[in-house]
């Protein structure tokens, strides 16, 4: 059957190009903050994909290194952005990210 | 074959299920696709022999970033989003700017030889030889990291911190 190829690096990168772009909408449409996160979360999602598909087409571990600081620093993002949402949402009554716009001129 | 079946299988889901991320109007459905979205990855990191990663993948993302999600949802009691706020113009433009970033991907991709992925033997794989790299050249970074993670304890608290109404002396 000729129409399941091997699978290469490449099926591996247009799978996390199609997932980034989903985040990317989704970030640029969404207006309520969580969204937002998780939105990210997508992006950097896809991009540990490109980096562990790398890796293994390479063959050295230095890109499942990187994904591990990836999963870190997104963990101390969330931690911190959701705490920001709580406090949007206690101050200002509103999720929307429009709406938080009291730094503006 | 059964390569390329599993590959298709899991990463279709993936795609289902991350698309279903960013158009569900209550974040509550979100986060759950973005459960699903995970564990996709994951097996996908098993298929590329990152067991490690994996594993972490499970443990830190589905186990801790989306339930603190799922916490906050929780704790706020949310209305769903008013449709009538998107506006066209907005879903205009970021549908085209996030297809406009596809296409130049792709195109930045397609020319990058695809090669077969190594197999076995080629690629050390496995939790011994990760730690041994994470504990020789990226020494450095690993205990940085710690202090990344301290200081969004510390942020955190100290944002979502509830003032006491009035503080005794």
């Amino acid at each position: 059957m000729s129409a399941l190829a091997p699978i290469t690096l490449t099926h591996y990168l247009v799978a996390s190009a199609i997932l980034f772009s989903f985040g990317l909408a989704g970030i640029m449409t969404r207006r309520n903050i969580l969204m937002m996160l998780l939105s990210i979360e997508l992006m950097f999602n896809a991009a540990n994909l490109t980096l562990v598909a790398y890796s293994r087409a390479w063959g050295n571990l230095n890109g499942q290194v990187m994904v591990f600081f990836v999963i870190i620093v997104a963990a101390a993002e969330v931690t911190v952005g959701l705490a920001i949402a709580v406090l949007l949402a206690r101050q200002l009554h509103t999720m929307n990210a429009d709406e938080a716009a009291h730094l503006k001129w | 074959m059964i390569d390329a079946v599993l590959f298709y299988l899991f990463a279709g889901l993936m795609l289902l299920a991350g698309l279903s991320v960013i158009l569900n109007r209550k974040p509550i459905y979100s986060v759950l696709s973005l459960l699903v979205v995970m564990f996709c990855l994951a097996a996908l990191f098993i298929m590329l022999d990152a067991v490690f990663l994996a594993a972490l993948q499970i443990l830190l993302y589905a186990g801790a970033v989306l339930v603190l999600f799922l916490f906050v949802i929780m704790l706020l009691n949310l209305q769903p989003e008013a449709l009538a706020r998107t506006r066209a113009f907005t879903l205009l433009g970021g549908g085209l700017g996030a297809a406009g970033v596809f296409v130049w991907q792709i195109v930045r991709l397609l020319p990058v030889e695809g090669g077969a992925l190594r197999t076995g033997e080629a690629a050390p794989s496995g939790v011994e030889a990760l730690g041994r790299l994470l504990f020789t050249k990226y020494l450095l970074p690993f205990e940085l990291a710690s202090f990344i993670i301290l200081a969004a304890i510390v942020g955190a608290v100290s944002l979502a911190k509830q003032e006491p109404p009035a503080r005794r002396g």
